[in-house]
């Protein structure tokens, strides 16, 4: 008890010093009284109990891969590189071809990207260049909170009050000035394509504007300054000197964006329609590989049945990994020699 | 000469801003204001609808009972917000002290190659979809036990904590200056003590912070449970058995043609919400009490 009370002064004077840390830290542990052979045990096993913990998010990444791989093995079999070319889905016949899903995934995850980014970039220039300091905290904060509401709740949110909108004005409306695209035919169900894409853009937009917020954090302001000396209006001045610099970033925000539209489920499935049919239609139901599993696995008879909605599981996996870790590198790119990082790394 | 053609060179320059781009700017700025409407607006309409369409459907049979059979009116979700918290409490005593001591480790250990590693496959493990990390569960946990469980669900939520947790705690920690950790050496503590009991102790506000953003993410997690703890009609604690979770009972009544079943789920997805929001901002409350002075 002594002891603490003896510390925390001393703490809380050093606090603004800061002297640099590692070196020392390091040489500490070393000079200190080595010759105590319990110190070092304790501080050895302690070490190795951490390690442990570090260990264990690598062994789980690998958990995942050898479990989905091991399950899929049936599949990847019996179907080889035909499963994503085959739009036959017929658990009855045992025959499985997953293009339907993969369509159905990519399109609505494409058509919430058209409908999230600008709204995102929007919404992050309006907070960083031109918003006051008064409601900058307040706006940022309930954009954050979008990001906290459960799937399900967007989901049924989206049933009982997205759908009924896009049933009764917005497809009506689409479907006579551009249903001559062929992208808005046929009758307006509400229930579709369209109804997954929108609520999958509101799902994205907290993502995409928090990182494109701090990567327009991260310009430096000298290159506003700098375009603005040269006659510049702000709108000039944000699209040259922010937008540009910042765009690897923003892209790595999109991506990032397009990472959680491809692998989200529950609002999707309680939306999309889950009919497993490839059409032009945006107001026609589609099926996402996401929810094919979610509607089917637990009711999945059979052993290669089962092992299909894996391998969609695996793909599924894979291309999620890959957006992700691109959208990293390039979001680490433009953010890394900003002080507001320096001192998470 | 020159000097003064350059002068008024840059003389003419400056307010010769032609209403076109003048007009372009203006657009720019309506724009923008208008992607934030948009942007805001769903937020508002969400909890306008939860409150408006769920408090009239909270009442205390909603909070004590479980769910009546089809057409019979009445019953409620007790069992499935119970069911809820079990599969939590284990998603929590897996997940968290793992989470936090992999955070520990790339804090204070973790400046080589290896924490790099660790780092980055955190991160990616984060990136994983839900109902893939379901999967998983089913396989290692539903396969060998043959049925569904609160186990399995609560074995899912935990894998879902651990990237974010770690990550969350590693940031916290390496606020606390290092001057602390060298007054500590200097006092003669131990390694392990001083990390345990200064440098995660500064750092407790924002290590529970993390946690509850973590927990307050895998509490409205619908996917991952639907094949492993699967939901349940009747009261079940046992934690081997099928059991109840309030965001698959919003998702079965939601996708049921029944009105008083629709009813049900805005009243769940209030609750949740509530429970959500109300055990951040609880625990929040009890843990900026005298903590985190020493760092931030």
């Amino acid at each position: 008890m002594e002891n603490r009370s003896l510390q925390m002064p001393d703490v809380n004077r050093d606090k603004d010093i800061s002297p640099p840390r590692l070196s020392i830290v390091r040489s500490a542990s070393v000079i200190r009284p080595t010759s105590d052979f319990r110190i070092r045990l304790a501080d050895e096993s302690f070490h190795a109990a951490m390690l442990v913990c570090g260990v264990a998010v690598i062994a789980l990444l690998g958990l995942i891969v050898y479990e989905l791989i091991s399950s899929s093995g049936l599949s990847i079999h019996a179907f080889g590189f035909k499963f994503f070319v085959s739009q036959n889905w017929d658990p009855v016949n045992d025959q499985f071809g997953a293009l339907p899903f993969v369509y159905g995934t990519l399109v609505s995850s494409l058509l919430a990207l058209i409908i999230a980014v600008p709204l995102s970039v929007g919404t992050a220039v309006f907070l960083t260049e031109m918003c006051p300091r008064m409601l900058r905290g307040i706006i940022s904060f309930l954009v954050e909170l979008l990001a906290a509401i459960p799937s399900v709740i967007y989901g049924l949110w989206a049933i009982f009050i997205l759908v009924p909108i896009l049933r009764v004005h917005v497809e009506p409306w689409l479907g006579r000035y551009f249903g001559w695209t062929g992208l808005f035919e046929g009758a307006p169900f509400g229930i579709g394509m369209l109804a997954a894409g929108v609520i999958l853009a509101i799902m994205i937009i907290p993502i995409i504007a928090s990182i494109t917020r701090e990567v327009m954090t991260a310009v430096p302001r000298q290159q506003r300054e700098a375009v603005l000396a040269l006659g510049a209006t702000r709108w000039e001045m944000i699209r040259v000197g922010v937008l540009r610099n910042a765009r690897a970033g923003i892209l790595g925000g999109v991506i990032l964006g397009l990472g959680r539209a491809l692998g989200e489920t529950m609002a999707v499935t309680m939306v999309i329609g889950n009919r497993p049919e490839i059409a032009k239609s945006l107001f026609a139901p589609g099926y996402t590989m996401a929810s094919v599993i979610a509607n089917e696995f637990s009711e999945a008879t059979g052993d290669l049945y089962l092992s299909a909605l894996v391998e969609i599981g695996l793909a599924l996996f894979l291309v999620t990994i890959i957006t992700n870790a691109i959208a990293q590198l390039l979001v680490w790119s433009i953010t890394r020699g900003t002080p507001a990082r320096a001192n998470a790394q | 000469m020159p000097n003064k053609a350059h002068a008024v060179d840059i003389g003419d320059r400056i307010p010769a801003v032609g209403w076109f781009r003048r007009l372009k700017d203006h657009l720019a700025t309506l724009g923008a204001v208008a992607a934030v409407i948009i942007v805001l607006a769903p937020l508002v309409a969400i909890f306008v609808y939860l409150v408006y369409k769920g408090v009239g459907s909270i009442n205390w049979a909603f909070l004590t009972q479980t769910p009546k059979p089809v057409g019979e009116p009445g019953g409620g979700m007790a069992n499935a917000i119970v069911g809820s918290m079990v599969i939590l409490l284990i998603a929590s005593a897996m997940g968290v002290p793992v989470g936090i001591g992999a955070g520990i480790y790339l804090a204070e250990y973790g400046q080589g190659k290896f924490g790099k590693v660790i780092r980055f496959t955190a991160d990616v493990l984060n990136g994983v979809p839900s109902i893939v990390i379901g999967i998983v569960a089913y396989a290692i946990v539903v396969l060998r036990q043959k049925h569904f469980s609160a186990l399995a669900g609560g074995v899912a939520l935990a894998i879902m904590m651990v990237p974010t947790i770690s990550r969350t705690t590693e940031e916290m920690l390496l606020l606390v200056p290092g001057s602390v950790r060298e007054a500590a050496y200097g006092l003669g503590i131990a390694r392990w003590r001083t990390t345990l009991s200064i440098t995660l102790r500064t750092a407790t506000s924002g290590v529970i912070t993390g946690v509850m953003l973590a927990f307050a993410r895998v509490a409205g997690e619908t996917a991952p449970l639907l094949f492993t703890a699967f939901g349940n009609q009747f009261w079940n604690l046992n934690v081997n058995q099928p059991t109840a979770a309030l965001p698959l009972q919003i998702f079965t009544y939601a996708i049921s043609p029944f009105d008083e079943w629709h009813r049900q789920a805005w009243a769940g997805a209030l609750i949740l919400i509530i429970l959500i929001v109300g055990s951040v901002a609880a625990l929040r409350v009890v843990s900026s009490r005298g903590m985190m002075k020493g760092a931030g």
